[in-house]
């Protein structure tokens, strides 16, 4: 566990580097990506479905996200791409790809399939925490505007 | 509108469209482009612009009176602090900050500088995240080197494809390439030992997640055009990364 908490981290803020993100924000960014690798890890272990855990994952990624972005002022971006990319399922996405070339379609197609759910429920997860994140700013202004009047 | 002559809404016009411009290129998601210069605009008074983006060009207008604007944009990359520069800008503008001439002067220095990490520390930073997501994805130790070894050759060679060749299909074709002959080939030393899991975490940095997810919110967001072209994007990329793999697979 101490394995996967570490190099989730450092890959996710390897990955910062890689993307060109500011240096004040790394360690934020690898932070964002540990929580969120673990949280899938986690899920994964007892459920044993993949999409499900990366929407959850993907989902408190948003909200991390969301708040580091508004503490500090920078826009979420930053911190959502360095967060999810453990959760891409880049591996999948290269299996069925191997397969195709294989001449396995059936087995292709599914891993495929499966790569695409996966990276629908990581965008569904990220939407997801933006809705809600709209819906409490909005009732915040009405009942501020309300009180003013 | 507030009483502006031509040439003053032409230079606001030049704002917009330069902040939206180094938005795209730098990877920011469309709806954060379209807002930006709409925001600039209406600080500066223009209170109705209308905006099209694609992730190939920007469309721009602001009156009936004055001629549409039209940006286009050649390539894209994912550099997050221009993204953060500009945004930042965008807001002091809203405050009142700065005059249109001061902030066409700062996107302009912002525009030109170069990537804020040397190239060597991009290759070191994708070659040690390679070997991370090998341990991540549950393989063993003793293939940390060989994944960090070939990632950190791949990457090099991606950049210096990159350069050679315009067309980015081919340069992550060839890259990916490299990639599975060296592990192949490491894998025949015996220097590593599972091929399939050094291979998956090597290639991680080419990968195309960004692009993925981007995709799908731009679509969800309603911006159709985007998500589709950033799909196709992907796609194409992934193909690279899986053919330039196969292709060593059908030799081995």
């Amino acid at each position: 566990m101490i394995e996967q908490l570490a190099t989730s981290f450092i890959a996710s803020a390897a990955f910062g580097v890689i993307f060109n993100a500011p240096q004040k924000s790394l360690l934020k960014c690898g932070l964002v990506g540990m929580v969120g690798w673990i949280i899938y890890v986690t899920l994964y272990e007892y459920s044993s479905d993949s999409v499900f855990s990366s929407l959850v994952a993907s989902f408190c990624i948003a909200i991390i996200s969301q708040f580091f972005a508004k503490k500090y002022r920078t826009p979420v971006i930053i911190f959502n791409v360095s967060g999810i990319i453990p959760l891409v399922p880049g591996g999948l996405a290269y299996d069925a790809m191997r397969r195709v070339v294989e001449n396995e379609y059936n087995a292709a197609i599914s891993l495929a399939a499966e790569a695409f759910m996966i990276s629908g429920s990581i965008a569904i997860g990220l939407v997801l925490s933006e809705v809600i994140n709209q819906i409490i700013r909005k009732k915040k202004l009405r009942k501020v505007s309300s009180e003013g009047l | 509108m507030v009483n502006y002559n031509e040439n003053e809404i032409f230079d606001i016009m030049e704002v917009c469209l330069l902040a939206g411009k180094i938005m795209l290129r730098s990877g920011a998601e469309t709806y954060r482009v379209e807002d930006t210069m709409m925001r600039i605009g209406s600080a500066y008074g223009v209170e109705q612009s209308h905006s099209y983006v694609t992730p190939t060009g920007i469309i721009f207008s602001v009156s009936s009176k004055t001629p549409t604007q039209l940006v286009r944009i050649e390539d894209r990359s994912t550099d997050l602090q221009k993204v953060e520069k500009v945004n930042s800008i965008s807001r002091e503008i809203s405050n009142g900050e700065l005059s249109v001439e001061e902030a066409f002067k700062q996107l302009k220095v912002i525009e030109q500088a170069a990537h804020a990490y040397p190239i060597w520390v991009q290759i070191a930073a994708a070659s040690i995240s390679s070997g991370c997501f090998l341990i991540m994805f549950n393989g063993g130790w003793s293939d940390f080197l060989p994944a960090v070894i070939a990632a950190g050759i791949g990457f090099s060679s991606l950049i210096y494809f990159h350069q050679l060749v315009e067309i980015k299909f081919f340069a992550e074709f060839l890259a990916s390439f490299v990639i599975g002959l060296l592990a192949v080939l490491m894998v025949t030393l015996n220097i590593g030992t599972e091929l399939d899991k050094i291979i998956i975490g090597s290639v991680m940095p080419l990968v195309p997640g960004l692009l993925i997810t981007n995709a799908v919110r731009d679509l969800m967001a309603g911006h159709l055009v985007s998500g589709i072209s950033k799909g196709a994007e992907a796609f194409l990329t992934a193909f690279a990364i899986g053919a330039g793999v196969a292709v060593v697979f059908s030799i081995y």
